[in-house]
């Protein structure tokens, strides 16, 4: 019997396991949207906006490691996923976005809401479809799915034209899918690890970087084995946090532009650098030029074309992470394992005392909230064991650097493009895939009113997601900018009128909460966790926080600004340390 | 330095568009680019000439390789190979210039493929620096117009990579 494109759409998603779609209706997808309406396994959760819903199913994939599903309409509703298509492909989260499209014989001719999604995403996905026969439909579905999971991950980008949905067709559901000129490579090359290997035998001075490829390849136990047995530092990109536990002795914490100065300084000091699952981003380097300068650097990673992109690469080993480390531990001589506690203890003595040197710190105060301070007490109150997510600026730096995450996909936030906006709808959809967590968006008052409109979401499908909105009534990092590099000039950067966000949250049927000195910060956090239902926490902070440590442009990752403690003037003053 | 490299693809709608998308949202330079069915109508060759240091080509070919529906990538330069091209060359010379042109067309092994009591149009098949010195031939003669095919190279038989 055949079935209408609609129906095989349905049935193709139910046989992948998918069990949520993240959406929104429209015109040419009505056909797949009255399908949905009888449905008892295939749940759409209904966001406000279509940016909602894929950073929504982009958190959901990143919490659970499933790829995300979105479902919207053509035109409008198609260029409203650009954005969180570009941060999951930035950040290789596997997606699959279904878009509706207008009939085949009328693409091409301005037809209404119509938009060329596939060019528009081109440069955005790993791959994208448009299907004009909905005899390819289940095929294709299935390959869209297997090219966004496998490999390095990332999203993938349907276009499903109305007839193809109402069109009838056998509904054959191969189960085999292959992509003749798509064969991404996992066994890492031999003797390349060897080589690796033998770098790490004779190393004094070696440094892991881990970035987020360690997660997507859930290899977390197998870099916990090569840093320990290897007795190797690991510093984490935002991406990497929680690849390795944040409050292991080995860990670094972040390197970077606002990473701390003891994982840059073991970094510049390093004789080996082993860098897994991540890609050199500017931000981790700073200058190139002057990026560790004394190492070796021996580069995993699934994709060919993050090697030697940036960075010089002594040793290239292409292919997926955790089968490499796998490869490499056993390849690594345990016998000599005594041997190397002498040689590195001398190392690891002289990053400690860059730790103690240089920690990460901040001034408290009595009288004003400080917002690190924030971040501290939701990590000691939730006792490390929520999953943060984050918008960006100011709010992300300070989730990253005082929150410490001792298990992977518990920190959620867009490293790649660094979008605002992201993290309160990617809470949501972690949330709904970890009913049993504790989910919390940090978040400053310029991003979450980017996405504030999925309140409704969240409360509609009882998600009792916390935001902690760290309000400075600015757009904090920018205005650190102004600050420090453009004379205080805080050109459009002061958002004034922040809306009353404690209202905001009960006209939508959310609890909300405010904080405006430090000891009321503990109660506000607690209560929010007692609370069944969605919470804004409005925290006024001191609006004249910045983060640091920072590498202004073009340094060199150890050359770091610090806040001059005990300012002398009121003006605090930075220095430079080298 | 210039590379010639030959990229077997997926003969599907928007092939054309992912990869010289890929050369210009990453800032790379196509000087020439020539497309064509192979015997497989499934697939197509396309023959790119572009221009990088190490670094960058070493970005080109891995960035080609990684697109889904390239099959295969050949950077020329690393083989031995024959490489061709293809122009139609409109001139209008002056009377006395006439026999110049046919004599010129003949030495480069071209042929007239349309004439006009004031034009002829001229066909030459050949390796770069033969074009180019038929164009130059022609441009104190009057050009009115130049139409390129782009270049395509194949790699020869029988031949060690160099």
């Amino acid at each position: 019997m055949k079935k209408t494109g609609a129906e095989i759409f349905i049935d193709c998603l139910k046989k992948l396991g998918v069990k949520h779609i993240f959406g929104y209706p429209g015109g040419v997808v009505l056909n797949i949207f009255d399908v949905l309406y009888d449905d008892k396994d295939l749940k759409l959760i209904l966001t406000r906006h279509e940016q909602g819903a894929v950073h929504a199913a982009d958190g959901y994939a990143r919490s659970t490691g499933k790829p995300g599903v979105v479902l919207v309409t053509s035109g409008p509703g198609a260029t409203n996923t650009v954005t969180g298509i570009a941060t999951a492909s930035m950040d290789s989260i596997p997606l699959v976005v279904f878009s509706g499209q207008v009939s085949t014989m009328l693409i091409g001719n301005d037809a209404f809401q119509e938009a060329d999604i596939v060019g528009i995403t081109r440069p955005c996905t790993k791959y994208n479809y448009l299907i004009k026969d909905v005899n390819d439909l289940s095929h294709i579905i299935r390959e869209a799915f297997h090219i966004a999971t496998t490999g390095r991950p990332g999203p993938v980008l349907v276009d499903l034209p109305k007839d193809v949905t109402s069109n009838k067709a056998s509904p054959l559901c191969s189960d085999e899918v292959k992509v003749r000129s798509y064969n991404p490579t996992y066994e890492g090359n031999k003797w390349m690890i060897r080589r690796a290997a033998l770098e790490i035998e004779k190393s004094k001075k070696p440094v892991i970087i881990a970035g987020g490829g360690v997660i997507l390849s859930d290899a977390s136990a197998e870099l916990k084995t090569l840093a320990e047995v290897a007795g190797i530092p690991v510093t984490m990109t935002l991406m990497g946090l929680g690849a390795f536990p944040g409050s292991n002795k080995l860990s670094l914490g972040m390197p970077g532009m606002h990473g701390t100065y003891y994982a840059n300084k073991a970094i510049q000091e390093s004789d080996l650098l082993i860098a897994i699952g991540m890609r050199f981003d500017d931000r981790v380097t700073g200058k190139i030029a002057a990026f560790a300068p004394h190492a070796k650097i021996v580069h995993i990673d699934i994709d060919p074309t993050s090697i030697r992109k940036n960075v010089r690469v002594d040793i290239p080993i292409v292919g997926d992470a955790g089968r490499i480390m796998r490869d490499l531990n056993k390849a690594i001589q345990k016998e000599t394992k005594k041997q190397w506690n002498e040689v590195r203890k001398a190392w690891l003595k002289q990053i400690n005392t860059w730790k103690k040197q240089y920690p990460l710190s901040y001034t408290y105060s009595d009288e004003v909230i400080k917002p690190q301070f924030v971040v501290e007490k939701i990590y000691e109150i939730t006792k490390g064991n929520a999953i943060i997510s984050t918008e960006v600026g100011q709010n992300q730096m300070w989730a990253a650097q005082f929150f410490k995450y001792d298990k992977p996909r518990s920190l959620l936030t867009s490293g790649g493009l660094g979008t605002m906006g992201y993290g309160f709808p990617a809470a949501i959809g972690a949330q709904l895939a970890n009913p049993n967590r504790t989910v919390i968006d940090i978040a400053g008052d310029g991003s979450i009113q980017m996405n504030i409109q999925e309140l409704a979401t969240a409360v509609i499908y009882k998600l009792p997601v916390k935001v902690a909105i760290l309000n400075n009534h600015f757009l904090g990092m920018v205005r650190q900018w102004q600050e420090l590099f453009f004379r205080e000039r805080y050109s459009y950067s002061n958002l004034d009128v922040v809306p009353d966000f404690v209202k905001v949250a009960e006209a939508y049927g959310a609890v909300g909460l405010r904080a405006t000195k430090p000891d009321e910060v503990e109660p506000v956090i607690k209560e929010s966790l007692k609370v069944k239902k969605p919470v804004f926490m409005d925290f006024v902070v001191d609006w004249k926080e910045k983060v640091y440590p920072m590498v202004p442009a073009g340094a060199a990752i150890d050359e770091m600004l610090f806040e001059e403690k005990e300012g002398k003037k009121e003006k605090k003053k930075l220095k430079a340390v080298k | 330095m210039r590379h010639t490299i030959s990229v077997l693809v997926e003969n599907k709608f928007g092939v054309l568009s992912r990869v010289s998308g890929l050369f210009s949202g990453r800032g790379y330079n196509i000087e020439s680019l020539s497309v064509g069915e192979t015997t497989d109508p499934q697939i197509s060759t396309m023959t790119v000439v572009t221009r990088g240091d190490d670094r960058i080509i070493e970005q080109i070919t891995k960035q080609l390789n990684k697109l889904i529906d390239v099959i295969k990538v050949v950077d020329l330069v690393e083989v031995d190979h024959v490489e061709r091209e293809m122009i139609l060359i409109k001139v209008a010379p002056k009377q006395e210039n006439k026999a110049e042109v046919l004599r010129l067309a003949e030495i480069f092994r071209g042929r007239i493929v349309d004439s006009s009591q004031r034009t002829y149009t001229v066909e030459i098949t050949g390796d770069e620096k033969k074009i180019e010195a038929f164009i130059e031939l022609m441009r104190p003669i009057g050009i009115k117009e130049l139409v390129r095919t782009g270049r395509v190279a194949m790699a020869r038989e029988g031949v060690k990579p160099k």
